[in-house]
């Protein structure tokens, strides 16, 4: 009997004596550990840091000028596939640039436009959502009928309709028109996030114990709302790539100079019959870092959302 | 931890003596919602000192954590609204201050101990964040300053080990664990008064003595007012000094913890008493009030307990009753005892 009331009465002191294995993990590093371990997040986010890499250097991969044309090499001057990053690698397109140096630098405005039109909307869309979510009544209101507006323009014939304002249209024409037009998708996230986390007792606590509005929003609200948010700017940012060469395909994207693999296969499809090669490369790539950022969105939310673990 | 307490002595003794800490004076709130109005506190008044524990008890939607959360100032407005009376805190008016000197007070002045400790911690900050907040907020405290009165927090409500587990999550500790972090949060900037809503309701009993016993004695040192509210007697018997009865939005009896066991002035709390189980009544029915909590959007006439009271008669369902000075059988006054009903005498007496 004494026993029993030995191991009965301090429950909480044993179990808290006993030293604990594991470190103290927040979400983010739980999500982590999860994610390690899944081939999906593996062969995307090797992918992601390839396609990174070609970004940042694209020197590292090919010794030749993608703008240099030669005009006595050209698509009929058949690719040689045995000279491994070489000029003629994957062969020369109609003006007699190598189509392999074009895939790699071509990389960098597909990254640029991905990763930045993502941090405009994520931030922009974020914000709108936060604020709609947080005070809700009016502010609410006029928010999410803007919103409502906007989400109502096709985003593909809306950039045409923007970037046709811009006599030159660089990298940062398109991310503006695609941030100025994706926004609204973020801030449904993010309010219907904020909305629910709002209510938590927690964040009444706070409140009870004399934290401001900007503490409560930003320390308390936002790290328990913007899990949803992760992952649809995750895979949102596939699209955003995907929007920017069917834009450049279209003639009103990107322009010559800069290098894009939707001008090329704009330019690749005249010649499908005689060099389908000028066509598959610049495509193929599109569709591997397409799909890396879709595969990586989904891993990340298997790992930040609980219930589907 | 002596300049703290001598800190807090020396803010009690600037209150003139005789004036409460806290003075909720004829408070009423309603909400507004699709269905109506409904009259949630209906003429509350209370008053808690320096030192003393006030424990607010009743049953669900009596108002009695409706009345805390508008001290705190933590009731959503809307739909809530406070339509009239007076909350003294030292004797000035809450709800005349601006939303900044209000915030000023939450959680320096008065803290609030809410039921369940998981929920109302965030589960994405660590506890040693959480405890710091609290000396970053209101003393502008570096993370690193922030972190040790951390740790020294969670010491003196007795968590084991308490510079290893700072940076635990709340999911990590136990139920009474998280419920003495909560604790340790209130007691942060040692206020001068703790409001405590259910703070053991979602433990299990062993438990539930100790965190009580840790509150009552973490008061005593620091010499705080406690509301304690709770709609479990027992909880209360030993902590508490005076009570105060809830219902339907109104006080209905106050008198010293002791007295209001021995010789409860109203039905609805003799009633509260006959329903707790006993050993000497083994073999009986247990007594169980009649009838249901009455509905805030349609509040009986005459005294709100009517309808499930014994002894109504039919002055009890068209006057409501006042708060009456309860006397003894020689007409001598008991202080602090006041009842809210038109039989007291007979009740207390008979």
């Amino acid at each position: 009997m004494p026993d029993l009331i030995e191991k009965n009465a301090p429950a909480q002191a044993v179990a808290s004596a006993e030293p604990k294995p594991e470190k103290p993990r927040s979400l983010g590093l739980d999500a982590w550990h999860d994610l390690r371990k899944r081939p999906v997040f593996i062969i995307s986010a090797a992918l992601i840091v390839l396609l990174i890499a070609f970004a940042i250097a694209p020197s590292l991969f090919t010794s030749v000028d993608p703008r240099a044309g030669d005009l006595r090499l050209h698509y009929l001057t058949k690719p040689n596939y045995l000279h491994f990053f070489q000029a003629d690698w994957f062969g020369y397109d109609g003006q007699g640039r190598s189509i392999y140096a074009r895939m790699i630098y071509g990389a960098r405005a597909s990254v640029v436009v991905g990763i930045c039109v993502t941090a405009g909307v994520t931030v922009l869309g974020g914000l709108a959502g936060m604020i709609a979510g947080y005070y809700g009544g009016w502010v609410d209101t006029i928010i999410s009928r803007v919103t409502d507006m906007f989400f109502g323009i096709p985003l593909l014939l809306g950039a045409l309709v923007v970037l046709n304002a811009f006599t030159t249209r660089t990298v940062w024409s398109v991310v503006f028109a695609l941030v100025a037009l994706g926004w609204t998708q973020m801030t449904r996230v993010m309010r219907g996030s904020v909305i629910t986390v709002k209510q938590a007792d927690y964040v009444t606590a706070a409140r009870a114990l004399g934290a401001g509005t900007a503490r409560i929003m930003f320390k308390h609200i936002l790290p328990n709302a913007i899990a949803p948010v992760i992952v649809v700017a995750t895979i949102a940012l596939g699209g955003y790539i995907a929007t920017e060469a069917t834009l450049s395909f279209l003639g009103i994207g990107l322009q010559d100079p800069t290098i894009s693999w939707g001008i090329d296969i704009n330019s690749a499809q005249k010649v499908i019959r005689t060099a389908p090669f000028a066509l598959f490369f610049p495509a193929g790539m599109l569709s591997v870092t397409v799909l890396a950022f879709i595969m990586l969105g989904d891993a990340v939310r298997d790992a930040l959302d609980p219930k589907l673990r | 931890m002596t300049t703290a307490l001598e800190k807090t002595t020396a803010a009690k003794d600037r209150l003139v003596p005789g004036t409460p800490l806290l003075e909720v004076r004829d408070l009423h709130v309603e909400f507004k919602t699709r269905d109506g109005v409904a009259k949630a506190v209906n003429g509350v008044n209370y008053s808690v000192a320096a030192g003393e524990t006030l424990a607010v008890l009743g049953e669900s939607g009596s108002g009695k954590s409706v009345t805390a959360q508008t001290i705190m100032g933590i009731l959503d407005m809307p739909p809530g609204r406070v339509t009239a009376g007076e909350i003294l805190f030292r004797g000035q008016d809450m709800l005349k201050m601006s939303n900044e000197q209000r915030r000023k007070i939450r959680g320096r002045k008065i803290a609030m101990i809410f039921q369940d400790a998981l929920s109302s911690l965030n589960p994405v900050l660590s506890v040693g964040y959480q405890l710091g907040e609290m000396f970053r907020v209101h003393e502008g405290a570096s993370r690193k300053e922030a972190k040790a009165k951390a740790i020294e927090l969670m010491d003196r409500v007795r968590i084991p080990a308490a510079a290893q587990r700072v940076n635990d999550f709340p999911h990590q500790f136990s139920g009474g664990m998280r419920q003495r972090i909560m604790i340790a949060m209130a007691l942060a900037l040692e206020p001068d008064l703790i409001i405590a809503d259910e703070p053991t309701t979602a433990l299990d009993v062993t438990v539930q003595a100790q965190v009580m016993d840790l509150l009552a004695e973490l008061q005593a040192e620091y010499h705080m007012g406690l509301i304690l509210i709770t709609h479990d007697l027992g909880v209360v018997a030993d902590v508490a000094d005076k009570i105060a009865v809830m219902y339907a939005g109104r006080i209905v009896e106050t008198a010293p913890v002791h007295e209001l066991y021995a010789r409860p002035a109203h039905p609805y709390t003799k009633g509260l008493l006959r329903s707790i189980p006993r050993l000497d009544q083994k073999g009986e029915e247990l007594y169980a009030i009649k009838g249901l909590p009455p509905n805030l959007y349609k509040v009986p006439a005459g005294c709100a307990f009517n309808p499930r009271c014994d002894v109504a008669t039919d002055l009890c369902r068209t006057e409501i009753p006042a708060l009456h000075q309860v006397t003894d059988r020689d007409g001598a006054e008991l202080a602090g005892r006041k009842s809210a009903c038109h039989l007291w005498k007979e009740t207390l007496h008979g």
